[in-house]
């Protein structure tokens, strides 16, 4: 216990759209602390809630916590229920050992569509998640809405994010199961439950162990547009050129050292052409939830 | 991040807890906890963000324990509750920083006055203005008014100081403020939990001399004020709610209320002086603090109010020197002003990340009665006072159509003024909501008509107060438990009030709307429109049949966008480089307003077989 008495607390940033279920996962996150016998805070703003407005939780727990809201910059783990939220608070994550776990669901904003000249864009967020998650190390993006979507209701998106959210913490996952029974209508019990087993598998199926075997360290691991991603062993890849030229979309190229990489991932549809057509077995398509492409 | 070790205890420190009565609570969850363990009879309230929760949560305990409800406005809740302390009951009044201005002239004179069962007035400020129209500080009024004034810091001091501000309340003969703050309000944390104890009732107590304050009562009781406000300071100089935590000797730190968490987490070393007052303060208590240590600091979010008083006391302290007076505290607010006065060592600030994200101000609900409304003034081309309440959202794109806004009923006088000034040649109309129309439209609607201005009011019935939630009020036709009563009729209501050209139009009926504004606006005088439609959300989340776009149909006008509908975004297709319009099915709810406003037709139900 000595460790943990003197150690800072650990701070969970949880935003979104409102009505996703942001104060849900909180609520269930700060249940399970206090379960452990931490202290815990959870602080929000509600209000404009309802309003169709940004939504944000703060979730403080360890031995002892005192600021209900979590100093800038010192977010251990942020969990995005909205894709363009995430990044709206992703300077509020620790720059070296943060983690970003994001739903590429987006919810655009009637402001985004305001130009209506011949040719105008949507003001929505540019970047894609590929080239975000590169930039920011630790981060997962899912398409936990389509997940969610495949289990019948796109309301329990926020079920799949706790799921991957509890690998990131260190509680059994027998504990996360009881809050979360307790948390939901009872007669959504069964599909929470399996959403939130989706969110683990997703994060999980990432970094089997016996993968890690198999495969060498130093697969690039790319997040398309549609949910699903390209892994490239690099060890691997000989830079044939053969995924590059047969793309339908030509969204493959040679980098600087002569190895393939998804260049743009907004592009690829997952059709799997680049993997069928490997001579090295080094391009491997995963689906949303990081299980290989059936 | 920390690892959590396998504690050993886990499963006694649960046990420890249940059988403590420990649970986790809002702050406003806290204060209605402490209110019914310090046996409150009657509370009442108007809801108003971040105070809302208070009522709600009291009105879950048995009806055998409370009565709680909701009042027309502040004054009337503190009124109520002033009543209930008349005749000897404990009474208690919730409201938000705001509401304290609507109630004050009832709370003037009651702190001649003073109590007979205790009393105890909550009140919630919004410092960072998260949903309100200001940032006042509660704790100039409660100096003006010579009330005290508790400051909890987190959720179980908020029960606590509750609790104990009852029976302050009746030791000296005053009403108590409680001040939160929305952090407070709205952050949740394990609390432990006591029983209720409800003293027995004094009944009324007969004494002109106090209870009427005419001026020869109101002269005599002036000076027991004064002597009140000595005898509390003296009784706070040694009283345990107040703590002076030893620490570190070079710095010490005056503060109350939530920014005590904050000086924890930035200077977890200093000595701290937390003051449960913040009004009257134990000046003796404060200097022999000051004098144990070496740089003084106060700090205290928005006003200077409790550093102002001690140095006036010639103790040498800083504040406002290094700390904002506006907007909310935070971890990094304070560790900056440390940093200014030289306590700390600035630290490197990181470099944004390279990303945009998308701008996302709050907007009115799919299908929302209130967007017709603003749509029909639009046409107009009129000025437009509005009020308080989710349709002040007209003001911003792409409806903006309100041109001021000033407090809780103040759209119907703004527009009297303005038709009065004789600068306009546009129609002036104002809008204001159902509850705030009771709350304090009333007044000036008689005002307006007495006067013979030339305006014309839209009443926005939406059949429930909802920028806080979903609240019941008089027009309703529900009480806050749930139970039936009578409903206020406002067509009935307004032509009691004079006037002659009233009219009731379904909010949705997008003809009928610009019609009967139309002639209401033609009208020479006073014209009330009524615009008649239940909110989509509460009481009960209205869905109807979904519509779609038949894209082959659709010449992308983007005549529906102007609507500004949630629901309403961009297709892929596009005609000579515009979007054509996508419908989002899980969002639409029927209300057919894009449908009648499109001009090639092609927005229709999706029939439930396809």
């Amino acid at each position: 216990m000595a460790d943990t008495e003197t150690s800072p607390p650990t701070n969970v940033l949880i935003v979104g759209v409102g009505g996703q279920g942001v104060i849900m996962v909180s609520k269930v996150l700060a249940a399970l602390c206090q379960l452990h016998g931490l202290q815990v805070k959870q602080s929000e703003v509600h209000g404009m809630a309802k309003r169709g407005g940004s939504v944000f939780s703060h979730v403080r727990f360890g031995a002892q916590v005192w600021s209900p809201i979590i100093p800038h910059g010192e977010t251990d783990i942020l969990v995005a229920l909205e894709w363009s939220e995430g990044l709206r608070w992703l300077d509020a994550m620790r720059r070296d050992s943060g983690t970003f776990i994001a739903d590429t669901q987006q919810i655009v904003p009637p402001i985004a569509f305001r130009d209506r000249r011949p040719g105008a864009r949507s003001g929505y967020a540019p970047q894609s998640p590929a080239a975000v998650l590169e930039m920011v190390g630790t981060g997962f993006a899912l398409d936990a809405t389509r997940v969610a979507a495949g289990l019948g209701n796109t309301r329990i998106a926020n079920t799949v994010l706790l799921g991957a959210l509890s690998t990131a913490l260190p509680f059994p996952v027998e504990g996360w199961i009881s809050v979360l029974r307790d948390f939901v209508p009872p007669h959504t019990v069964a599909v929470n439950l399996k959403a939130f087993q989706a969110g683990r598998d997703w994060v999980e199926s990432g970094s089997r162990p016996a993968e890690e075997a198999a495969r060498p360290a130093g697969a690039r691991v790319a997040v398309a547009a549609r949910g699903h991603r390209l892994e490239i062993t690099e060890a691997w890849c000989k830079g044939c050129d053969i995924c590059v030229k047969m793309c339908p979309e030509r969204c493959l190229r040679l980098d600087e050292r002569g190895l393939a990489e998804l260049a743009n991932p907004a592009a690829c549809t997952g059709c799997r052409v680049c993997e069928w057509l490997c001579p090295d077995f080094a391009v491997r398509v995963l689906d949303g939830l990081g299980q290989p492409v059936a | 991040m920390t690892v959590i070790s396998k504690s050993k205890n886990r499963a006694a420190a649960i046990g420890e807890a249940a059988a403590a009565g420990a649970r986790p609570l809002t702050g406003n969850e806290a204060i209605a906890r402490g209110a019914w363990e310090a046996g409150v009879r009657v509370a009442s309230g108007y809801p108003g963000t971040p105070s809302t929760e208070i009522l709600e949560t009291l009105a879950r305990y048995p009806v055998d324990d409370l009565q709680a409800q909701w009042s027309t406005n502040e004054k009337v809740a503190l009124d109520v509750a002033i009543g209930a302390s008349f005749a000897g009951v404990r009474a208690m009044a919730s409201m938000k920083h705001v509401g304290l201005n609507v109630a004050a002239d009832a709370l003037m004179s009651l702190t001649y006055i003073g109590v007979n069962g205790g009393l105890v007035i909550v009140v919630c400020d919004d410092p960072g203005i998260h949903s309100s129209q200001n940032e006042q500080d509660t704790r100039l009024f409660c100096r003006l008014a010579m009330v005290p004034c508790l400051e909890p810091s987190d959720a179980q001091e908020a029960l606590e100081f509750t609790r104990a501000a009852f029976a302050l309340s009746e030791q000296f003969d005053t009403p108590v403020v409680i001040r939160s703050t929305t952090r407070l309000s709205h952050t949740r944390s394990v609390v432990a939990l006591g029983s209720r104890v409800v003293p027995p009732s004094r009944g009324f107590r007969e004494d002109t001399k106090k209870n009427v304050m005419i001026p020869a009562h109101a002269r005599a009781r002036h000076p027991r004020l004064i002597e009140r406000e000595q005898n509390l300071a003296a009784f706070f100089e040694q009283n345990p709610l107040n703590r002076w935590e030893k620490g570190d000797a070079a710095i010490g730190v005056i503060t109350a209320g939530t920014p005590y968490a904050y000086v924890k987490e930035i200077l977890p070393g200093a000595s701290v002086l937390k003051l449960a007052l913040s009004y009257p303060l134990p000046m003796e208590l404060i200097r022999d603090f000051a004098l144990s240590v070496g740089r003084v600091f106060v700090v205290e979010e928005l006003e200077p109010a409790i550093e102002t008083e001690i140095r006036a006391a010639g103790i040498a302290a800083a504040g406002k020197a290094y700390f904002p007076r506006t907007g909310e505290f935070s971890p990094e607010v304070v560790r900056a002003a440390f940093e200014r006065a030289g306590v700390l060592e600035p630290q490197p600030k990181p470099a944004p990340w390279p990303v945009q994200s998308t701008p996302r101000p709050p907007v009115l609900c799919p299908g929302c009665p209130h967007t017709m409304s603003y749509m029909a003034i639009r046409a107009l081309n009129a000025r437009v006072a509005g009020d308080i309440g989710c349709y002040t959202l007209a003001t911003i794109e792409p409806l903006r159509s309100i041109d001021t806004c000033v407090s809780m009923g103040s759209s119907i006088a703004n527009a009297v003024g303005m038709s009065k000034a004789g600068t306009e040649d546009k129609p002036i109309i104002a809008t204001i909501g159902d509850s705030t129309f009771l709350h304090a439209g009333i007044p000036p609607l008689i005002d307006a008509v007495y006067n013979n201005a030339n305006i014309t009011v839209i009443i926005l019935d939406n059949h429930i107060t909802a920028m806080t939630g979903g609240q019941d009020h008089a027009g309703t036709g529900r009480t806050l438990r749930g139970e039936g009563t009578t409903r206020i009729d406002f067509e009935q209501m307004v032509r009691a009030c004079g006037v002659k050209w009233v009219r009731r139009v379904d909010s949705y009926d997008v003809g009928q709307m610009h019609q009967s504004f139309r002639e209401a606006v033609a009208f020479k005088g006073v014209s009330v429109v009524i615009s008649d439609r239940p909110c989509v959300l509460d009481p009960v989340r209205i869905r109807g049949p979904v519509f779609a776009v038949a894209l082959d149909a659709c010449t992308a006008c983007q005549s529906c966008m102007n609507l500004g509908c949630p629901a309403l975004g961009w297709d892929d297709t596009t005609v000579e480089g515009r979007h054509k319009v996508k419908i989002n099915a899980e969002l639409c709810i029927g209300c057919t307003l894009c449908a009648q406003s499109c001009p090639s037709d092609c927005i229709r139900p999706v029939s439930p077989a396809a």
